[in-house]
């Protein structure tokens, strides 16, 4: 085919294709995004729930304060100083209300302990409690807190984990918490991004990881150098070191780290810790900035493994700034949910969804990346994000919040940082050569994400259709029931930003069943302890979680949604002491109590 | 990117040929399949192995029918294989058909834009342009480092200089880097608090490797002359400089983090133009100049004077 005809054909393709490109991207950008926001009745009746936004009403009034690091950071404060915000869910009181304790980071600013009162309101009690000032100058900054009996005495305690000095304080049943950091035998300093409380051994006494992100010879406030960077934006291996300590039984916890086997030194900025092998253990999970993430198998509550290279996990290097479980597909399996950058037109890391093929107990799970098919693969800077069934259709879905700095919106520091981020270690790893900021955004002002699971694979993009707008530089999330009706609500950490609480106004056509357990020869908050729940034909597991997410964790008791006339054939209870509990004939709509069996 | 591999001389007698040399045509393809390899073995740098054989194969497919059809001819795949290859570590996507559709264009440009028996655009060059601005929601660059230790810099330098060295175009490469370098540094002084080393860390990583051993020097798409190759790599390395120094000015990202595919995109095809003009004038002053002195050849004047020849048809 040749002459003018040829010509004219290999031009109209030409043309096509380019039309082609153009039609595609804009229907992927389409379907990345949120519809346009519509009445809270087609919210309800296209996906069964709508949040509304609360917190005012609600009583709570925080903002976050950042902290005011070394002046030699001065060009850099913003993405230095960008983590604090946080949020956890506890019922510290054990008056069956969930409440809400939220750090803060300025120097000299307070945290606060939200005592749910029952009817609708929130009081701050931090400062009586004892749980406010814990941002003294010279100490550090909090970063984020988790909560875990660790003394088996029926209230769960807290450990605050900082850029500075960690903090342990025990609950005086529910009337005041004491300091108990130097007893407990804690480093002076480190820079903690992430910590869980697990039972890696299974004696029945709470243990804590740690995870370093800057290294801890670093001071932020009075930096002795500006090599303070990490060495690589991919490949960095000089952040903090990573803690896991054993629980004596008697307030203090011993460093067991290296016999233990985890040598690391990757950017830590979120942890969990779950039974990801079938073996009673529970396994570690620690997404990392600047480089790839780690899976640390528990082999027998004697040592870990470290095997994110053979699970699939630990292969390409991304910007992990979330790790979450969820059983998305209602196999009985966990998914592992780790959020990372992506800014269009730039830099597309891609979220990853971690979904396991099936596996015999005991071996090295198979990670395979479903981001990309499930529809949950672009969030923007994504931080925290925590799994839930946020409509009760028997269906895991998916609460991501986003944003980095949102500064002058009509600036854009995207540039400026795509050249260090390419730059050799000489020159990244150097905190006076990152070009100064100069008030400029970098991935400022994004819409979060609210993924509705169909059940089948594919998630539904829908937080400005049910409610939620908010703009702010999300970092942590978290999932909990505060009005005790059965549903999810959410409340997110802004940093620099308010604290949002969203109520969830779903629909009662469809129904659930809670759980609140409490473990006798376990760790009394029984975290490890994996819930399975058949009805329907259909088996979900969840595990109470000593912290997920970023910097959060959710509430203690298991939610499970059933959809619409469940019926519920069984419930298998697996405590981390091995016992197993069956239960038949339980009604749905309410949360039952169980112990563990003695 | 198209092909970096050359004509071999064909003037005088040939030299005893060495017991084992490879074609000079398979260099530049072994070379970058080398660098993807390790690339991706040691650091990684390929998340999908679908998506980069996708654009392998999307090239090379279009290639042999393209070529079948409008030139009646079986093709040399080397030229579409780096296309293919260069589109498939260059582009970054969540979707797989960028990298199809990329190296489809990629290939396809140089069949439609050509002017005198040559085409105008590097062809990958042209494909990811058109990918950043026809799907910039989609679609991003490379922009992980091979690891960040130095000895990984140095191998691929070292090794990229020596190849690019033995098919005659380093000339290009040590031109563009000594510019860019030079422009760096008037860039640093000229940025509010500037920073030397920051406007020079891009070049360390292996989106610029890729760029300047296989982009910048496609012979199929630089001038002939030495010294119009370094005039052309001048020209790349200053107007990269100012989408830069715009970029850096004025805190807008949308070009300033492309800057040198779009100004190789800008200073390549003009370059090409600049030169096929200057050839087309020659051929016909030739021509009349031919004409003048025999007239009775007019006729035969005409017929050779600005057709194609069959090599230029490739």
């Amino acid at each position: 085919m040749q002459g003018r005809i040829g010509r004219i054909a290999l031009i109209v393709i030409f043309v096509g294709l380019i039309t082609t490109v153009a039609a595609l991207n804009r229907i992927s950008a389409r379907r990345g995004m949120s519809a346009a926001p519509v009445n809270s009745e087609a919210a309800m009746a296209h996906y069964g729930f709508r949040l509304e936004e609360v917190s005012k009403s609600s009583g709570i009034d925080f903002v976050h304060v950042g902290p005011k690091l070394d002046p030699k950071l001065d060009h850099i404060m913003p993405q230095v100083a960008a983590m604090g915000a946080s949020v956890s869910i506890v019922d510290f009181d054990r008056d069956g209300w969930q409440d809400i304790y939220v750090c803060n980071s300025g120097e000299g600013t307070k945290n606060r302990l939200y005592r749910n009162l029952g009817d609708g309101q929130f009081k701050d009690v931090a400062e009586e409690m004892g749980l406010a000032d814990l941002n003294q100058p010279g100490t550090g900054c909090c970063i984020g807190a988790i909560w875990g009996d660790y003394d088996n005495d029926g209230y769960e305690d807290v450990f605050i984990y900082k850029y500075g000095r960690m903090e342990l304080f025990r609950n005086e049943q529910g009337k005041r918490f004491t300091r108990t950091t130097d007893q407990a035998g804690f480093p002076a300093w480190a820079n903690v991004n992430a910590a869980v409380w697990l039972d890696y051994d299974r004696d029945g006494r709470l243990d804590l990881f740690v995870g370093g992100y800057f290294h801890e010879d670093v001071n932020l406030w009075n930096l002795k150098t500006t090599r303070m960077m990490p060495e690589s934006f991919e490949y960095a291996k000089n952040g903090g070191r990573k803690y896991l300590f054993r629980n004596l039984g008697d307030g203090r916890f011993q460093d067991v780290t290296a016999e233990a086997g985890i040598d690391s030194r990757r950017w830590a900025l979120a942890a969990c810790a779950a039974d990801l092998r079938g073996t009673g253990y529970p396994d570690i999970f620690i997404a990392n900035d600047y480089g790839v993430s780690e899976l640390f198998i528990n082999e027998g509550g004697k040592r870990f493994r470290e095997v994110g290279k053979a699970s699939g996990v630990g292969f390409s290097p991304k910007s992990g700034m979330n790790a979450a479980v969820g059983d998305i597909l209602n196999q009985g399996r966990f998914a592992i949910y780790v959020s990372n950058i992506s800014q269009e037109g730039i830099l597309i890391q891609g979220n990853n969804l971690w979904v396991p093929r099936p596996s015999k107990p005991g071996e090295i799970p198979r990670y395979e990346n479903m981001a990309r098919d499930t529809g949950v693969e672009l969030g923007g800077w994504s931080f925290g994000a925590q799994f839930g069934d946020l409509n009760n259709d028997g269906n895991l879905d998916l609460y991501l919040v986003n944003g980095y700095v949102s500064a002058d919106p009509n600036r854009d520091y995207w540039y400026e940082f795509s050249k260090i981020a390419l730059g050799n270690s000489a020159i990244i790893g150097d905190a006076k050569n990152w070009p100064p900021m100069e008030g400029r955004s970098l991935s400022g002002y994004q819409s979060k994400k609210v993924w509705i699971n169909d059940g089948a694979g594919r998630f539904t993009e829908v937080a400005a259709i049910v409610g939620v707008q908010d703009k702010y530089d999300g970092r942590s999330v978290v999932l909990a029931d505060l009005w005790n009706r059965g549903v999810l609500d959410a409340v997110v950490a802004n940093q620099r930003g308010p604290l949002l609480v969203y109520k969830n106004h779903a629909s009662s056509e469809k129904n659930w069943i809670g759980f609140r357990l409490e473990a006798t020869v376990s760790n009394r908050s029984a975290i490890g302890t994996q819930v399975r729940v058949f009805w329907n034909g259909q088996e979900q597991v969840q595990e109470v979680s000593g912290g997920s997410g970023f910097c959060g964790q959710n509430m203690r008791p298991l939610h499970f949604g059933l959809g619409k006339d469940p019926k519920i054939e069984k419930v298998v209870i697996r405590w981390p002491s091995g016992k197993t509990q069956t239960l038949t004939g339980l009604e749905v709509g309410k949360y039952h109590s169980v112990k563990e069996p003695s | 990117m198209s092909t970096t591999s050359l004509s071999s001389p064909s003037v005088g007698e040939a030299p005893p040929r060495p017991r084992f040399r490879i074609d000079d045509k398979y260099i530049a393809p072994a070379f970058i399949t080398i660098l993807l390899a390790v690339g991706h073995f040691s650091f990684g740098i390929l998340e999908s192995y679908s998506r980069t054989l996708t654009a392998i194969a999307v090239s090379i497919l279009t290639e042999l029918i393209l070529s079948r059809l409008f030139t009646g001819k079986w093709p040399h795949l080397a030229s579409a294989y780096i296309s293919g290859i260069s589109v498939g570590i260059l582009v970054r996507s969540p979707e797989i058909w960028p990298y199809a559709l990329c190296s489809a264009i990629s290939i396809t440009s140089k069949y439609v834009i050509r002017w005198n028996g040559r085409h105008i655009w590097n062809p990958s060059n042209l494909g990811i342009v058109a990918m950043l601005i026809f799907a910039h929601d989609t679609v991003a660059t490379l922009s992980v480092q091979w690891d960040n230790r130095i000895w990984a810099m140095i191998v691929v330098w070292a090794l990229g200089s020596f190849i690019i060295y033995r098919l005659k175009r380093f000339h290009i490469c040590l031109t563009y880097v000594a510019f860019f370098f030079l422009f760096a540094w008037i860039r640093s002084l000229l940025i509010p608090g500037g920073n030397f080393l920051v406007e020079i860390a891009p070049i360390t990583g292996p989106m610029y490797q890729l760029f300047i051993f296989f982009m910048i020097t496609d012979p199929r798409t630089t001038v002939h002359s030495k010294k119009g190759q370094m005039l052309v790599a001048f020209l790349v390395a200053l107007v990269e400089s100012l989408i830069r120094l715009h970029g850096s000015l004025t805190s807008q990202t949308f070009f300033a983090v492309h800057a040198p595919y779009y100004a190789l995109f800008l200073m390549g095809p003009a370059a090409n133009f600049v030169e096929i003009g200057q050839q087309i004038r020659k051929k016909r002053l030739a021509a009349k100049e031919a004409l003048a002195m025999t007239p009775a050849a007019e006729g035969a004047a005409v017929v050779s004077a600005p057709s194609l020849t069959a090599a230029e048809k490739k």
